[in-house]
């Protein structure tokens, strides 16, 4: 009897052409489990976000989804350069993304709070020159 | 929940020899080959007509009516889509295929071309008013509005909620008809002149709308050959019945439906796999400041459609000129205060394992446990499109693990251990033990 699922994926550091990847799988796999749209729509969002984080600001990571009957939790975990101010980061409109990202249409501020809006819990641990985590959790019921 | 699925694709079963190109193409999985026949999924199937391209042996075909059902009316009209045109070289007058429809038969011509002007207006007024729901889809394209509902349910809320042109078309034809002729309803036949099989269905089992005005739905390809007999003559006399200028014309082709909304924040795309990455997109949010999204599932446009003759990219040459020195709509009377949904359009989400959460969660977890056992190659020999929806059809009871050659290969060293020496040198990726189990 299966009580939980996961789902793991690797986050490549740099690559852009496979960020979202993480996001779209994830989604796929929410939909054939019945997952109600607008819960798939958040979760997608989120993990998006924090997939387009990780291949800017840290070297790449892992992100691992959970879901059990009652909650989708997310853990996105980097090898980064951790972020020095996370209160900072929360703000909408903050970026240190660099020139070249912005150029792509990426950089706009909104990762973290986007990330925050779509999900119900959100935690940051960070540790400069280590690396960040942050876990997020949709309720299901 | 609607439960009744009518399409027009179907299998010859005859001519169907088993083999797997349809599967991979499908873009639903709806197709699985089974006993050496391919059998359709019918509430997953949403008529683009990949199979219909893509199959060799002509075993999956759009089923439509026929010429002779023109013979069931005693007053004929032919609502011709604007695609219709393009099959032509050197057209440079709509009028000339009209006129055309009328000598072979047809009593009356309307073109689907003044509905879609008619669409159109109906459109931006309701972009304009509602933009609480931008980016508002468009629900022209029949496969595209069944693959939202099977597969993008948070889209739904989404949907332009007006009938497509030949519905409004045949509705405003049937009434002319009746003032005309003083015929009684169902002496009057609307035949729609269609370029895919999903139009097809679309007017036997239309969504957002109760019944359909429409009585037979014919091919292009049908027609076309009926019409070039009577080219010559009409070139020289065409009579004077179009109507639609440029606007319901270039609804044949991409872009034209969102063009004909003069507003420039939307987004159109054609061709199956780019809408479905669109509307992947969409559901994300990865878009701002768009209005409205035009989809059409075949390349093209409509033009691209598996029931016209000519090649879509060089219909759409033709289109532009022959668009050249049309108006910019022929329709400029008031709108008939019809065309708008009346039947709420429901989700069928058939994508989903079937159970409740945790029943699923179950299901999921056997199913990714059960694809393991799979090389991972999805070579399709199984019948179904991949590995992973091999063990799903495991665990819906309709295939067995020895259904992967792979599986059977193993299963059969192992049970004779006799043959596992000249077994090895011809396993069938050609190495000893097969390929790599680890991805």
């Amino acid at each position: 009897m299966t009580d939980s699922l996961e789902f793991k994926y690797e986050v490549q550091e740099g690559n852009f052409t496979r960020a979202g990847e993480a996001s779209q799988d994830v989604k796929r796999k929410l939909k054939r489990l019945g997952v109600s749209p607008d819960i798939v729509r958040r979760v997608a969002i989120a993990i998006y976000e924090g997939e387009i984080n990780m291949v800017i600001h840290a070297y790449g990571g892992e992100i691992t989804v959970t879901v059990n009957d009652s909650e989708i939790k997310m853990v996105l975990a980097d090898r980064g350069p951790g972020i020095p101010d996370v209160e900072k980061a929360m703000q909408a409109g903050y970026s240190t993304a660099p020139e070249n990202v912005r150029n792509l249409g990426f950089g706009a501020g909104m990762g973290l709070p986007n990330m925050k809006k779509y999900t119900d819990e959100l935690s940051i641990e960070t540790e400069i020159g280590v690396g960040t985590t942050v876990t997020m959790k949709v309720y299901l019921q | 929940m609607e439960t009744n699925h009518i399409h027009s694709v179907q299998l010859d079963r005859e001519q169907c020899v088993g083999c797997t190109n349809c599967i991979k193409r499908c873009p639903t999985g709806a197709i699985r080959v089974r006993d050496r026949k391919a059998r359709i999924a019918q509430e997953l199937c949403i008529d683009c007509g990949e199979c219909v391209r893509i199959c060799q042996h002509h075993a999956k075909i759009p089923v439509y009516d026929p010429l002779s059902s023109m013979d069931d009316f005693e007053y004929r009209i032919a609502l011709p889509a604007p695609s219709l045109y393009v099959q032509f070289n050197n057209l440079d007058d709509t009028n000339i295929v009209l006129t055309a429809l009328r000598k072979m038969g047809f009593d009356m011509v309307f073109e689907v071309g003044t509905a879609a002007e008619i669409v159109s207006e109906m459109s931006r007024h309701y972009v304009e008013e509602h933009p609480e729901m931008w980016p508002l889809i468009s629900t022209a394209c029949p496969s595209i509005l069944k693959l939202i509902r099977i597969r993008f349910l948070s889209l739904i809320e989404h949907l332009l909620p007006i009938q497509p042109p030949v519905e409004i078309a045949a509705s405003m034809a049937r009434k002319k008809a009746m003032e005309e002729t003083g015929l009684a309803p169902e002496k009057i036949g609307v035949f729609f002149i269609s370029p895919c099989p999903a139009k097809v269905s679309a007017c036997k089992d239309p969504t957002g709308v109760e019944k359909t005005d429409v009585d037979r739905v014919l091919a292009i390809r049908d027609v076309y050959v009926k019409l070039l007999p009577f080219m010559p003559q009409s070139a020289k006399e065409p009579m004077d019945l179009a109507e639609a200028g440029r606007i319901g014309i270039g609804w044949g082709v991409t872009g034209g439906e969102a063009a004909g909304l003069i507003n420039d924040h939307y987004l159109a795309a054609d061709g199956i796999e780019n809408c479905i990455k669109v509307l992947s997109d969409l559901e994300d949010q990865k878009f701002s400041n768009l209005q409205f999204v035009e989809l059409d599932a075949c390349a093209g446009g409509c033009v691209g459609g598996v029931l016209t003759v000519e090649n879509p990219y060089s219909a759409k040459t033709k289109m532009m000129v022959l668009r050249k020195y049309m108006p910019v709509s022929g329709w400029h009377g008031d709108l008939p205060g019809i065309g708008m949904w009346t039947e709420e359009v429901e989700y069928d989400p058939v994508d989903s394992l079937g159970g409740g959460l945790m029943e699923n969660l179950r299901r999921m977890a056997r199913v990714e446990e059960l694809t393991k056992h799979f090389p991972g190659i999805d070579c399709g020999a199984c019948g179904a499109p991949s590995c992973s929806a091999l063990a799903e059809d495991i665990i819906k009871g309709e295939a067995k693990e020895t259904d992967c050659i792979y599986v059977l290969w193993d299963y059969v060293k192992r049970i004779s251990g006799v043959v596992s020496e000249i077994g090895g040198a011809a396993s069938p990726a050609g190495k000893k033990d097969g390929p790599e189990k680890d991805r």
